[in-house]
């Protein structure tokens, strides 16, 4: 069932339209993530659904009650929406735990209530802290108890691991996700960051010039993008001219299986999708033939990017007519120096492109 | 129609797209700076209304018997001359403490400030206390630049503070000598704040009432005192005042005019480097000489005076009773004004940055209004309202302190805009997400972050009102003295031994805050340069 739904929501600033019809299910007790370029109305979407601004047309409903749709509105107090912005926001007069316990009534303020939701984020010895003298993920974990102490119905996260450094960001999220699974909240986290969006979410949804272009399960999208520009925006991609045939397509890396049946529908010429890591890299002997082995490509490796733990190899292939540079990813000890000659070949399956 | 239309939508998305977020409208801070707004423009409207009253022939015969011309000439060469001085000392202390390697610059920097916080009248006094033949013009140019450079100085040391030394040293790479850097480059930076505090003296010298009666120079600030309170002449007068808020209002625009408006900008990306520092070498005695020459005069000799007489007087004369009855009375006035000034600001401004549309601006426009407007000026538009039409209030405590909150009312919204500016809307929001009724988020959230903000707004309200003579002159109820117009009694009568202890009083009340508004100039200049 769906907890929070959005549906053909509008919203603009001065003329020109942020938000233009943007359609959201959040399906209750889900992680939901909203990917999208920085300015692309991220923030505004969620600005609407926490109620700071109101929307111009569409509508927004919480577990079947009407938040905003033009004639009802109901104010921000009262819609059990609880809202972590980016920087956290705490209240810079106040104590980490009257922070916390803000927005629970004095009797429950005076009771076990904020010492057990310290307790939950960790950060029970601070609190009698001010919030100048916590480090950033301290900051937001105060942020998500004081926003989780009222058990709002949904919680809205607006890139909450953003200004936090790279070593301590991997940690504040586990600990985040960890507990919102814990708790069962239906969430909205906005992002700009892929890598945070398909490792986090249940569900990830992409925001685009206005409008949620595709909505799905990370591997869905991540394996089955709607197009190109979605395709590179999720990760490095090698787009590869194709014949389909028979459930399959053909290409100079080989016969590849298609995700998506029925064959009948790719007939013809075409593109495919096949990821970096979906290629396998092999040793070619300067001097010999790649035909007659496997039906893979010969190439020299142009450029190699180390990461540690991985390597992204740039491979020119050695016709011309084989296209242009393809991205191959190996495991870190197997980086290849430049001018090093390699067959390329690809495993399925892939996913057609338009 | 479909004009009408296409005009009327957009204004109309605006206006709701400002409420939005919000049911009910904030309607106590509507209804608060729409009562501020109206007190500004009340003083001004009446004036006007009195002043037609007296007809058009009448116009005509009082400008010219009040010899007009003689009292425009006096004002007019006074100003230029005072404007023009300040300018000069103040844009020179200014580059010598900042910009030199002169030695004790932050003692300077507090010491060369300090005028400001001793009342002009104060200062007038002291002088002529020391040399009773000191009068006419050139009493008069030497005492008010005395007391008002440091409305020039303070702004440009903090714009020579904040300069950033890659301009000039890219102008000294191109060829120009220091000199043709100094005129080309660093004048054109700090240009808006030499107009700026320019602008400031060019006021503060047509309101000036104080320092003129006892140097004995008509200006028309004296002549429009005196037609009121020796001829009892109303209607005279407020013409008068008419003629000194067009004097107000020409500088104003001579300001824009002179490019008061513009902006230093800095292209370059990232905080601007500090200059370095200029060595003065064999030039550091004159230099040295040359400001304690001017703080001698400007801080010593009145102090001075002052101590002296304060001294001699206790001798001669019993302390008197009535100075506690004089310290009761001021307080009283002075906080009263002060809380109503702050809490009329609060709403002017909490609209002004909150609903941001062109009638919120407006009134916070109306708010700075004051400033130009000379307090006697202020003082007789409440004078000629009281009498015509409540005449309950003339001469009322009441009156008093609503003159006292419309005159200082732009120092409050300065204190309360600084403050409310950083709080942060996105506080508000989350507060509101946490279960809180907007009254209940003002109480929670804002009003515990912008307390330090409300207590420098009454704090320069009440010195000022404290240290007040003009008005305070022309609206004290009868029989009633504050420190200001006590020390005034006294000061006719010579008796400067009798009026050096309330002098004293006014010095201590003002000197302090002085001093703090002086050092938290210099840290936000130096925060600001780190950031």
């Amino acid at each position: 069932m769906s907890q929070l739904s959005v549906s053909d929501l509008w919203k603009g600033y001065a003329g020109t339209e942020v938000l233009q019809g943007v359609e959201l299910e959040v399906r209750a007790g889900s992680l939901t993530a909203v990917l999208g370029l920085s300015g692309g109305g991220k923030t505004t979407l969620l600005r609407v659904i926490a109620g700071f601004a109101r929307a111009e047309r569409g509508s927004v409903s919480l577990a079947e009650r009407t938040l905003d749709d033009g004639r009802t509105f109901v104010a921000p107090e009262k819609r059990g929406v609880g809202y972590v912005p980016q920087e956290g926001a705490l209240f810079p007069h106040l104590s980490v735990s009257d922070n916390v316990g803000f927005g629970l009534s004095r009797r429950e303020r005076g009771g076990e209530a904020v010492a057990e939701l310290l307790e939950m984020v960790g950060i029970l010895p601070l609190a009698r802290r001010l919030p100048h003298e916590l480090s950033g993920g301290e900051q937001q974990r105060v942020a998500l108890a004081r926003a989780l102490a009222r058990h709002p119905q949904a919680l809205l996260l607006d890139e909450p691991f953003s200004s936090l450094d790279a070593s301590l960001r991997d940690r504040v999220r586990e600990e985040v996700h960890g507990l919102l699974r814990e708790q069962g909240v239906t969430t909205i986290l906005v992002t700009h960051d892929q890598e945070e969006a398909l490792s986090l979410a249940d569900v990830v949804a992409v925001l685009r010039d206005g409008s949620i272009v595709q909505q799905g399960t990370p591997a869905e999208l991540y394996e089955r993008p709607i197009d190109q520009r979605l395709a590179r925006f999720l990760g490095a991609v090698n787009v590869v001219d194709a014949q389909f045939k028979d459930g399959a397509a053909r290409t100079t890396l080989g016969s590849l299986a298609l995700r998506d049946a029925p064959a009948s529908a790719h007939a013809g010429a075409g593109v495919v999708m096949v990821r970096p890591e979906q290629l396998d890299v092999r040793l070619l002997e300067e001097g010999s033939d790649s035909r007659g082995t496997t039906p893979a490509l010969a190439g020299r490796v142009e450029r190699c990017r180390y990461y540690g733990h991985d390597a992204l190899l740039h491979i020119r292939p050695e016709e011309q007519a084989s296209g242009e540079i393809l991205l191959a990813r190996v495991r870190g000890e197997q980086a290849l120096p430049a001018g090093t000659r390699v067959t390329v070949a690809a495993r399925g399956p892939v996913s057609s492109l338009e | 129609m479909l004009n009408a239309r296409a005009f009327a939508e957009p204004i109309a998305s605006r206006w709701t797209q400002t409420w939005s977020g919000r049911r009910r409208w904030p309607l106590v801070s509507i209804a608060g700076a729409a009562i501020a707004g109206a007190l500004v423009l009340l003083p001004l409207a009446f004036l006007v209304i009195q002043a037609q009253e007296s007809g058009w022939a009448e116009v005509q015969r009082l400008l010219l018997r009040h010899s007009v011309a003689v009292l425009l000439w006096n004002t007019l060469r006074l100003t230029l001359a005072c404007t023009v001085l300040c300018a000069w000392v103040g844009v020179g202390a200014a580059w010598c403490v900042e910009r030199t390697n002169l030695p004790a610059r932050r003692l300077w920097a507090v010491v060369l400030v300090l005028p400001l916080g001793v009342p002009d009248f104060v200062v007038g006094f002291g002088w002529v206390s020391i040399d009773p033949a000191l009068h006419g013009y050139l009493a008069a140019v030497m005492i008010m630049t005395l007391s008002l450079y440091p409305l020039v100085y303070l702004p440009v040391a903090s714009a020579l503070a904040n300069l950033d030394a890659g301009l000039e040293e890219a102008a000294r790479s191109l060829g120009l000598g220091p000199w043709q850097t100094f005129r080309r480059v660093t004048l054109r930076q700090i240009w808006p704040a030499v107009l700026g505090g320019c602008l400031l003296v060019t006021l503060a010298l047509l309101a000036e009432y104080g320092v003129f009666e006892i140097v004995q120079y008509r200006t028309f600030t004296v002549e429009i005192f005196t037609e009121f309170k020796l001829g009892f002449d109303t209607a005279a007068a407020c013409l008068l005042s008419l003629v000194l808020v067009v004097l107000s209002i020409a500088a104003l625009g001579g300001e824009l005019a002179l490019g008061g408006r513009g902006r230093s900008w800095r292209t370059g990306p990232g905080a601007g480097r500090i200059a370095p520092r200029v060595a003065l070498g064999r030039l550091s005695a004159p230099v040295l000489t040359g400001l304690s020459a001017l703080s001698g005069l400007a801080l010593g000799a009145p102090l001075g005076a002052l101590v002296y007489w304060m001294l001699r007087g206790s001798s001669t004369t019993l302390p008197s009773g009535s100075i506690l009855a004089a310290v009761g009375h001021t307080a009283f006035y002075s906080a009263a004004a002060a809380a109503l000034a702050t809490a009329l600001a609060v709403p002017v401004t909490a609209l002004a940055i909150r609903h941001r549309n062109r009638v919120t601006l407006l009134i916070e426009r109306l708010a700075y209004l004051p400033m130009a407007l000379p307090g006697l000026v202020i003082a007789l538009g409440l004078v000629a309202f009281s009498v015509h039409h409540a005449f309950a209030l003339y001469q009322s405590a009441l009156e008093l302190i609503v003159a006292y909150a419309i005159l200082f009312l732009p120092l409050a919204v300065v204190g309360v805009r600084s403050a409310m500016g950083q709080v942060p809307p996105r506080l508000e929001e989350v507060a509101r997400s946490l279960g809180c009724r907007p009254a209940s988020v003002w109480r929670r959230v804002t009003l515990p972050l912008i307390a330090p903000g409300l207590g420098a707004a009454f704090a320069l309200v009440f010195i000022s009102a404290a240290t007040e003579l003009t008005a305070t002159l022309l609206l004290r109820p009868t029989g009633v003295n504050t420190l200001a117009t006590q020390f005034w009694a006294y000061t006719s009568e010579l008796s400067y031994g009798a009026a050096a202890p309330y002098a004293g009083l006014m010095v201590a009340i003002s000197a302090i805050p002085a001093y703090l508004l002086s050092r938290r100039m210099t840290t936000l200049a130096r925060s600001e340069r780190t950031r």
